[in-house]
Formats: structure tokens, C-alpha cells, sequence
């Protein structure tokens, strides 16, 4: 990331700040811009999906997100610390190349495989993220803590460290920016995929757009459309704010 | 006197394993008297009786691989015994679907289950594994996946796997089915050029002015932040009121329009990042060099930057292809067509072999997609003698 990403403060800060409250405004006020959608769409009957209600969908999509994005970081984070270990290391080529491979597999293909092994509704949603995400935590887990330099390891075991203090105290703590851009990667993905799953029976933001797009409501398109992509920059801003807070906070 | 084996591929060990309960405990076809009902699970034992269970016997051999030295040889009937396992085990559906078909209705399916997958993905990993310790490089990784891919094709081809649910629902819808594949990739391709058209030039200005790239970037980053179905979504009612004020453009807010416009909005920024990153990472040596010889700036960026930029561009134009695969068959949903039609309609009906009809054919795509592309940087890198990815973000 030498050119991309770089921009000024105050662009990243207005852009997390504008957004959330951007993103609440939309959640809680939506309803209210139904005379809006009314004039805007004269033919439509139903100008505002009232269905569910938006905070709902909201906290459902991101449930879905979060405890997918948990399950990934736990199991993803620890399959990359095991194959670092020396007892660990004859998989790591396997993790490796599986992470690398996996990833070339179109998310909604994932997820549309998910259902003829798991049925439909929340479930296959949640089992197709969470293998989705793993793939990037993995990849940056392995190579965050292959980035810590072998000098650092050595004069850490020379001051007495035991392997799990070395771990947590230096490894991880090293490694935690590489590591964050992983799950990053990982967390937008799975906003967006969330937002498909409602063809395979979750309750997401996707909701009303799949609905908008099948009953031909361009408004309900619109509302549902508004909040996840309200939600993924959101989001996004918050993990570069925190990037920013942990290179900090590491160079110390 | 005791005897122990010895032990050399752990990774293989656990990959025997794995196969060897999946073959035990879980089914390995599900049987079902129609499309709509739930199958009976048909145990891998079941579907071995006969000669026709000789087509596994590569997995004996991988149950013994842990313990096999190794030797390129050794390692060799790794690859081998995974590769032919897998291959082996889509002959045995086959074969045990025509089996299972005759005695029932015409309407009866025989699907693969959660054992075949398990069996197939141990044997296929294992063969991967067992290639990287052999030191193969892109190439040879791929010939050895190409092999197996082409044992399949083989009974594809002869209708040996005619019996099994997906090809039913294959005959069924033969021609739909060409059209979705076809559609598909013109989807991704009438995306790659304005892609290319607009991201080389851009990527080229914001390696020479950095103004452009601040410009750029913060933008490139937002869009490719956004769900591909909200892009989809907030494009079309502006398109469909362009639409309205323009009638007879055949401009609308639905159908392959949007969905082109979207995906190379998603496209230009793996493009314009390595082509910027790619021409930053050409040494500035090398370029004073140049001018040493009396090259022209023209002549310098054509036979000195481009080359050397290469590898970085083109693993920028993998990520877009394998990206772009993807998120057309998003864009069935805002009814662009291709493949994702197809898997969104067996979601949408509940019916499970359709959804694999469309969704293992976008997988397949990608693939492909990415493994030709690796064999372009490959060529790319070994052309001007640089280790592969350096540079690359």
C-alpha cells in the first residue's frame, strides 16, 4: 500500500464521523422520507418497506456479520498461529495454498453452495461467511507473524520469555496491524455478502432490495441499498481508524 | 520384535483420515424419488459392491502415503493417488447413479452428499500438498490440476455421469445453459474494456503525479467498499431516469447496462493500483540506464517500464477477473443474465441441483480465470527475471 489508502486526516475523519451519522439518520429516519418516495415514485402502492422495520434488519445484518467475522477471527487467527509453531509448520503450506485457492471462489457461489448441504435461513448464511472470512485472516495472520523479525524473537527469549509470552506479548502485538488488515478485508466482504444472503433465507439489509428487485419497487431498491452501503463505508472507516491507532500505538 | 511405521507426511496423515471417516460415517450420494423431496443417504459401502468399486482403489493407496518417504517418487504417487482418488470417486457416483436409475422413475435424482465432497476435497488437498513439497512451479501445479479436471471432462464427455441429479437438470436446460456461460463471460469481458481503457492511462498518471493518485484512490477504495448489490441497486434509478428522459437509447435501469457499468466501477481499482504500484517498483537505475543508451522517454517506457511493470499489472488484472467473475452473477439478480440467473433460480424454486448448475460453473470460471492468468505472470516474471509478487500488494 504504497500509493492507495493515503490520504489526509481530516478526509478520514470526516468520512467516519459523516458517515455514522449518515448511516443512523438513514436507520432511524428512513420511515419518515416516505412522502419523499411517494412523490418520487407516484406508482408505486408501498413507497416505504415496512415489512421489517430497519433498525431491525440493521442489527440482524449486523449479527450476522459480527458473529461470523468472531467465528473466522478465532478459528482463522488460530490455525495461522499453529502453523507458525514448530509443531505446526508441515501444514502451513497446505493453509496456505487452501487460503489462497479459496479465495479465488466467488463469495456468492459460497453461499449459494451453502443451502443444498445446510438448507435454507440464517444458518448457511452464517457457515458460508464465516469460511469466506477465514481465508483473508489466515493469509494475514501468517504472514503478520512471519514479518516479526527473528532478532526480535531471539532477544525476547533471552530476556526469559516462555513461547506463550513471546506470543502474546511480542508476536501478536507485531503482527496486529497485518493481522487487522486481514480481518478487514474479511469483515467487508461478509457486509456485502450478508446483504445477498437474503436469498438463501436471512434477514439482512439485502431483504428489501431482493424483494425491491423482484416486485419491481425501485423504491424499497433504493431505501435497502442506501443503508448497507452506508454501513460498508461506515465500517470501512472505522477499521482505517483503527489501522491508524495501532501503528501508532505499535511504534511507540 | 516391534515394528513402527514411519511416519513423513503429517499432512497427508491427517488428509487420510478425514477421508477415511467421511467414507465410514457420512453418505456418499443421496437418493431421491424426486427433485423436490429430500434423498436417502447411500453409504459409500454401498455404492463400492460390484467391479465398478475398483475405481477408488487410488484411495488404498492414499491411506498408505503418510508413510511413503519423501522421495520425488514417493511424492509422485502422492500426487498421483490424490488426483486419481478424486477422479475415481466422480466415476463411482456416476457409475452408481446409472446403477441406482435403473429400477426407478425417470423423475428419481442421485445427488452427490457432504461424504463425496469431504473424500474428494482430502484427495485433491493432498495432491496439492504433496506438488508444492515436489518444488513444482505455476506451471506444473496446474498441469498436474488440469489432469485431474481433464479425467473428468473425459466422462463428462461420454455421458459416464449422465445419471447424476446435475446433469439432469443439465439436459434439461442444455441450451440455456450455453447461453448463461457465454452470456457470463461477455459480461466480465465488456467490462474489462472500459476498464482498461480508463485504468492503464490512470494508473500511469498517478504513478507520475502523486496529486493523481490522492485524487483517485480515496474514491476507487470507497466504491470498492460498497456491496455489490447496493452499487447494482443505487445505479439504477438514476439509469432508469435517463431511460425515461431518452426513450428509444435503450437505456434502462435493469439488464446488462447497469451491471457492466457496476463492475467496472469495481475493476479500476486492482487496474489503476498495479499499474501505478508496478511502474513505481521499476528501479531507478535501470531507467537512468536507459537513458544512458540514448533511449527515448518513448522508447524507456515502451522497452523498460512495461516489461518490468508486467507482473504487478497482471496480478492486478487476476484480481479483477476473479472479482468480476463473482459479481456478475450478483448482477442476475438486476436481471444481467449469466450463470447467477440460473443458480438465483434454483434458489429462488428450492431447487438445490440447479443452484450447484450455476454456482459450480462461476467457481469454475474463476478458477480458470486465475490459473491462466498465473500462467501469464509467470511467463511475465520469468521473461525478465524477477522473483514473482515482488512489489505486488
Amino acid at each position: 500500500m504504497t500509493v492507495a489508502g493515503m490520504a489526509p486526516r481530516e478526509f478520514l475523519t470526516d468520512r467516519l464521523m459523516l458517515g455514522l451519522v449518515a448511516l443512523v439518520a438513514l436507520v432511524l429516519g428512513m420511515p419518515s422520507l416516505k412522502p419523499l418516495f411517494a412523490t418520487l415514485y407516484p406508482g408505486l402502492d408501498r413507497p416505504l418497506y415496512e415489512a421489517e422495520s430497519f433498525v431491525r434488519l440493521t442489527l440482524d445484518h449486523m449479527a450476522l456479520v459480527s458473529l461470523s467475522s468472531l467465528a473466522a477471527i478465532l478459528l482463522g487467527g488460530g490455525a495461522g498461529i499453529a502453523v507458525t509453531r514448530p509443531w505446526g509448520r508441515e501444514f502451513r503450506g497446505l493453509l496456505e495454498t487452501v487460503a489462497t485457492m479459496g479465495q479465488t471462489f466467488p463469495p456468492v457461489a459460497v453461499l449459494a453452495l451453502a443451502v443444498p448441504v445446510m438448507g435454507f435461513g440464517p444458518e448457511p448464511a452464517l457457515i458460508a461467511l464465516t469460511l469466506y472470512a477465514l481465508l483473508p485472516v489466515v493469509e494475514n495472520t501468517v504472514a503478520g507473524l512471519d514479518g516479526v523479525s527473528p532478532a526480535v524473537l531471539d532477544s525476547a527469549r533471552g530476556l526469559g520469555m516462555g513461547p506463550a509470552e513471546v506470543l502474546f506479548k511480542v508476536e501478536l502485538p507485531l503482527a496486529a496491524p497485518v493481522i487487522l488488515a486481514g480481518v478487514r478485508t474479511a469483515v467487508i466482504i461478509n457486509v456485502g455478502t450478508a446483504a445477498i444472503a437474503s436469498t438463501v433465507g436471512a434477514k439482512t439489509l439485502g431483504l428489501p432490495i431482493i424483494v425491491g428487485l423482484n416486485g419491481s419497487n425501485q423504491a424499497y431498491v433504493i431505501q435497502g441499498a442506501l443503508i448497507v452501503a452506508a454501513l460498508a463505508v461506515v465500517i470501512d472507516a472505522g477499521f482505517d481508524r483503527m489501522a491508524g491507532w495501532l501503528t501508532r500505538w505499535s511504534r511507540r | 520384535m516391534t515394528f513402527r511405521l514411519p511416519l513423513y507426511n503429517r499432512v497427508a496423515l491427517l488428509m487420510a483420515m478425514a477421508a477415511a471417516i467421511a467414507a465410514v460415517v457420512l453418505p456418499f450420494l443421496g437418493f431421491a424419488p424426486n427433485r423436490l423431496l429430500s434423498g436417502r443417504p447411500v453409504p459409500l459401502w454401498a455404492a463400492v459392491q460390484g467391479p465398478g468399486g475398483l475405481a477408488i482403489l487410488p484411495g488404498l493407496v492414499l491411506l498408505a502415503t503418510p508413510f511413503l518417504r519423501p522421495t520425488r517418487i514417493g511424492l509422485g504417487l502422492t500426487v498421483a493417488a490424490g488426483g486419481l482418488f478424486a477422479a475415481g470417486l466422480v466415476w463411482l457416483a456416476g457409475h452408481h447413479a446409472t446403477e441406482l436409475a435403473q429400477g426407478a422413475s425417470a423423475a428419481a435424482r442421485t445427488s452427490f452428499a457432504s461424504g463425496f465432497w469431504v473424500m474428494a476435497a482430502a484427495g485433491l488437498l493432498t495432491a496439492v500438498d504433496a506438488a508444492r513439497w515436489m518444488g513444482l512451479g505455476a506451471v506444473g501445479r496446474l498441469a498436474v490440476g488440469g489432469a485431474v479436471a481433464g479425467l473428468v471432462a473425459l466422462q463428462l464427455a461420454t455421458g459416464h455421469l449422465d445419471a447424476l441429479s446435475i446433469l439432469k437438470e443439465y439436459a434439461n436446460r442444455r441450451d440455456v445453459f450455453a447461453d448463461a456461460v457465454l452470456r457470463h463471460a461477455m459480461l466480465v469481458a465488456a467490462a474489462l474494456v472500459p476498464t482498461l481503457l480508463v485504468g492503464i492511462p490512470l494508473g500511469v498518471a498517478a504513478h507520475r503525479f502523486q496529486a493523481v493518485g490522492r485524487a483517485v484512490f480515496p474514491v476507487l477504495n470507497v466504491v470498492q467498499t460498497v456491496p455489490s448489490i447496493a452499487l447494482f441497486g443505487l445505479l439504477m434509478a438514476p439509469l432508469a431516469a435517463l431511460g425515461a428522459l431518452l426513450p428509444g437509447s435503450g437505456i434502462s435501469g435493469v439488464g446488462p447496462l447497469p451491471a457492466v457499468i457496476a463492475l467496472t466501477l469495481y475493476s479500476l481499482l486492482p487496474i489503476v493500483r498495479n499499474t501505478a504500484v508496478g511502474l513505481d517498483g521499476v528501479p531507478a537505475p535501470v531507467r537512468e540506464a536507459a537513458r544512458g543508451m540514448g533511449l527515448t522517454p518513448r522508447q524507456i517506457f515502451l522497452r523498460v517500464d512495461l516489461p518490468l511493470a508486467l507482473p504487478v499489472f497482471l496480478s492486478g488484472l487476476r484480481i479483477t477477473v476473479v472479482q468480476a467473475v463473482g459479481l456478475a452473477a450478483v448482477a442476475a439478480l438486476i436481471g444481467a443474465g449469466g450463470l447467477g440467473a440460473i443458480m438465483f433460480q434454483g434458489l429462488f424454486a428450492n431447487a438445490l441441483d440447479l443452484v450447484l448448475l450455476g454456482a459450480v460453473p462461476v467457481i469454475l470460471l474463476a478458477v480458470a480465470g486465475d490459473a491462466l492468468l498465473s500462467i501469464g505472470i509467470a511467463a511475465a516474471t520469468s521473461h525478465i527475471g524477477l522473483s514473482p509478487g515482488r512489489n505486488a500488494p
